[in-house]
């Protein structure tokens, strides 16, 4: 079924990608994980005739990395797990500015203003819940409810996973600095546990360590594929909710690139209906084309945007803020 | 043996003031002491890039130093911990009757060869609704987590560092020593804490530096246990602030610790410096009758190995039986740890090569420069992985780009980073070895060469395997130095072993994870064998 899936998404590819063509060896670093995006770059070298080779690591080591090389880095392409990440490379200056016509039909959310870097995946907040000791009902309307008493030492944090602090930077975008720092501290007294990352977090929810915790929306599938009678499920807060947030995988072109077309060509490919195909169907993200089958189990992209906050993915930088009120909250 | 070490220390005084360091030992060792000084250079560049209000923010404020507090309990139970899983594992294996000695040792290795983070999640894995327990007996217990956990996970599969050093202490003491003291009157028990115990010390001390500076550094293991130490706000700066500056700072206050530590491990030792030099022959101690306490000993091993070896073995078949991956994914395998050996046996090689001038000057001619050349090893080590990458990327790129992201750079930056390591056992077996062996030698018209191959070579050759043992496995499952150094595409079983783990596919990671314990074991099994064939002149 995978094979034949696969098949389908390269044919429809070479259909888009052909005139692209030329052939040049390119560096990519990668923050996502080998198993997860090593099948869709293949498929871009099969139809590119480009050479890829990819530097699997973390998505914050590699930014490190990529700043510590400066204008000598080998890296072409940095692919990375999410909006913040993107926001220091381009603050640092160490993106170059995209060709227009590879973003200009991305819907907003999905976009840098200017133009450095673009979403080639989207992944949403959701709150997942276990099935035994609570339900759908006990949700609430906000993630700010959560500092309510009745999810007093219940719930789990992961307040040095990346994904935790793109969204409490969003909330400071939308809700000021202040109201964010309130709710934190509103959290931390409401005794939640502490853990490394989303994994963990869903792990613990089925362990029975705790009830509910606030991940991203693509671990949780993972757990009921390996078990289909794992004791949780996942949900979203009202329409608009910050809890909501449609955070990115993004992909930018390194600035100091001496193969700026290939390099080009990689980050359009990625936006192909073919390699959307695959992060809807086999990473279960969320396309950021019009157009995609959607993948059964998150729903379609427009109810999802119709869900997600509006924020400006390029204000996502601003981590140095956000470790500031994470801190003073002591959550760090 | 009081008069020994005093005659001793006399000895070796005589022996640096009579003669200098001959040049083939004192280069090769301050060049070890000069690429020691690369991260520290390139740490105080980077702190020096600081501003002074965001400085005083995030370096000296008040949580950092319950942080640092949370670090030191943790390195303290760690130790003690270690101590009860090691000690009596390296006298049984030693000093007793206790059968099957030589697959014991190497069974008490093995955990060195499982990854923190496997360790973890292994010990994660067993408790809670979904926990093993659960699912195959039905037994609900709470999973094991904050301080204990931590200490536990760490524990487990650090303990095998103080039983290596300790062991190759015991093998290696001279036991004339405990026998005229046992003729003198003294009982067994007076034996172990006035002979045995003052004798074990270096050793225990380059095992507890070994471990107490790896908990310093570690982040995996004591992330997943949810505790949080000081090595969090490290990792905090660069991963959450992708910033190089304050993180500079960090690792500055945590190498501050480190020093901390070896300046009390060096007013312990101080003139404690133990070699034989009556003209008695080195012969195998007496072994201790075990009898009716026998399955006592057997128990406790049983213990130790199950939950240091058992455990991570079972979580593993355990992830694989649930979930069977694609067959497919078993083929790669042999492949990537060839790939991860082609690295790990030349850093493992080159790092036992430096630490023998380094180890051989400061037991020689102990001096205040030898002994800071000595103590230098010690800063690859404690430094956090991470911060020792990016100094030697910012060193490869300002001076020799041609060697960036090369095997090279990875061998001599794991080599870096595991001096420390080969330095306990090749010391100790040094201090063991007659100061004037080679001056008999010498006398004997060998030269320099000769004098190392046929006479220094084979006593010290126990202690040169257990340091290729040691850096090997280190290498194994090292990842962020391999993230940062390693050749582009260039994949190791840990990195394999560390990607899967992250995105919840355990199954898939799990041949990966027991190839690193399962090839790496047998290395070190072939390693430790060498011992017997030629080692026990």
């Amino acid at each position: 079924m995978q094979k034949k899936l696969l098949t389908g998404i390269a044919l429809l590819g070479s259909l888009v990608i052909a005139p692209l063509a030329s052939a040049a060896s390119l560096t990519v670093y990668s923050g996502r994980g080998e198993a997860l995006v090593q099948p869709i770059i293949d498929q871009f070298e099969k139809q590119t005739g480009n050479k890829v080779n990819v530097r699997y690591g973390d998505t914050a080591q590699l930014a490190v990395l990529i700043q510590e090389e400066g204008d000598r880095s080998p890296a072409d392409v940095y692919w990375g797990q999410d909006a913040g990440a993107m926001g220091a490379l381009a603050n640092a200056g160490l993106l170059a500015t995209l060709p227009e016509d590879i973003y200009k039909d991305l819907p907003g959310v999905f976009t840098s203003k200017t133009g450095q870097w673009v979403a080639a995946s989207g992944r949403s907040r959701v709150i997942v819940y276990s099935t035994e000791r609570a339900s759908a009902d006990d949700i609430p309307a906000s993630v700010f409810d959560l500092t309510d008493e009745k999810f007093k030492g219940r719930f789990g944090l992961a307040p040095t996973n990346g994904g935790f602090q793109s969204f409490v930077t969003a909330m400071r975008v939308k809700h000021g600095d202040e109201a964010t720092l309130a709710w934190l501290k509103g959290m931390k007294a409401n005794e939640p546990k502490i853990y490394r990352n989303n994994t963990t977090q869903v792990q613990a929810v089925g362990d029975g360590e705790i009830d509910f915790a606030l991940v991203n929306n693509y671990y949780l599938p993972r757990f009921v594929a390996a078990n289909s009678e794992y004791p949780a499920k996942q949900t979203y807060f009202a329409e608009g909710d910050i809890g909501n947030l449609m955070n990115v995988a993004g992909v930018a072109v390194l600035k100091s690139s001496k193969n700026q077309d290939a390099a080009n060509a990689f980050v359009q490919y990625m936006l192909t209906p073919a390699a959307q195909q695959y992060f809807t169907s086999f990473v279960n993200e969320y396309p950021v084309v019009e157009g995609i089958i959607p993948n059964a189990v998150l729903g379609d992209l427009d109810e999802m945007l119709k869900l997600a906050p509006e924020i400006d993915l390029d204000q996502l930088a601003d981590l140095e803020g956000t470790l500031k009120l994470l801190r003073d909250a002591e959550l760090l | 043996m009081s008069s020994t070490v005093v005659k001793s220390v006399a000895v070796s005084e005589v022996l640096a003031s009579v003669k200098r360091p001959p040049l083939y030992i004192l280069v090769p060792a301050l060049l070890v002491a000069l690429c020691m000084l690369i991260p520290l250079v390139y740490l105080f560049l980077r702190a020096g890039q600081a501003q002074p209000d965001q400085l005083l923010e995030l370096v000296f404020r008040p949580r950092n130093a319950q942080l640092l507090l949370n670090t030191l309990s943790l390195t303290g139970g760690v130790l003690l911990i270690c101590t009860f899983l090691a000690l009596p594992l390296a006298w049984l294996v030693t000093r007793t009757n206790i059968a099957a000695k030589r697959f014991l040792t190497i069974l008490a290795v093995v955990p060195l060869a499982v990854p923190g983070y496997v360790m973890a999640y292994a010990l994660l894995g067993v408790g809670g609704n979904m926990g093993a327990l659960n699912q195959l007996f039905g037994i609900r217990v709470n999973n094991i987590s904050g301080y204990w956990g931590a200490v536990w996970a760490l524990s487990l599969y650090t303990y095998p560092y103080i039983f290596l050093n300790v062991r190759a202490a015991l093998l290696g003491l001279d036991s004339s020593l405990e026998e005229s003291a046992q003729s003198l009157g003294y009982s067994k028990s007076m034996v172990f804490l006035k002979i045995i115990l003052p004798h074990l010390l270096p050793a225990l001390l380059a095992g507890y530096m070994v471990v107490g500076l790896y908990v310093l550094g570690d982040f995996g293991a004591v992330a997943l246990m949810r505790y949080e130490a000081f090595s969090y706000a490290i990792f905090t700066q660069y991963s959450g602030a992708f910033d190089r500056i304050y993180a500079a700072w960090l690792s500055i206050m945590l190498l501050a610790l480190a020093v901390s530590f070896l300046v009390v491990e060096a007013l312990i030792l101080k003139r404690k410096r133990l070699a034989s030099v009556g003209s008695g022959v080195t012969r195998p101690a007496r072994m201790f009758e075990l009898g009716k306490a026998s399955p006592i000993a057997w128990l406790y091993i049983l213990v130790v190995l199950g939950t240091s070896i058992g455990l991570p073995v079972a979580m593993l078949s355990y992830w694989l039986l649930i979930a069977p991956p694609d067959v497919s994914i078993f083929w790669q395998v042999p492949w990537t740890f060839l790939r991860s050996a082609s690295a790990a046996a030349p850093a493992a090689i080159l790092a036992a090569a430096l630490a023998l001038p380094v180890c051989y000057l400061s037991v020689r001619y102990p001096s205040r420069l030898t002994s800071m050349i000595e103590r230098s090893t010690y800063i690859g080590y404690a430094l956090p992985p991470l911060t020792l990458a990016l100094a030697m990327v910012f060193f490869s790129l300002q001076t020799a780009y041609f060697f960036y992201q090369t095997l090279g750079l990875l061998i001599v930056t794991w080599t870096l980073a595991t001096l420390a390591l080969a330095m306990g056992p090749i010391r100790s077996a040094i201090m063991q070895t007659r100061a004037n062996t080679e001056e008999a030698a010498y006398a004997l018209g060998y030269s320099p060469a000769a004098t190392f191959y046929h006479v220094m070579f084979p006593r010290l050759r126990r202690g040169i395997l257990a340091a290729l043992a040691l850096v090997f496995l280190f290498c194994m499952k090292e990842l962020p130095i391999t993230f940062l150094l390693a050749p582009t595409g260039y994949s190791t079983l840990a990195v394999t072993v560390f990607s899967r783990t992250s995105e919840g596919m355990m199954a898939e990671a799990a041949p990966f994870a027991a190839a690193i314990v399962i090839f790496s074991s047998l290395s070190v099994g072939m390693v430790l064998n060498r011992e017997k064939i030629k080692g026990s002149r």
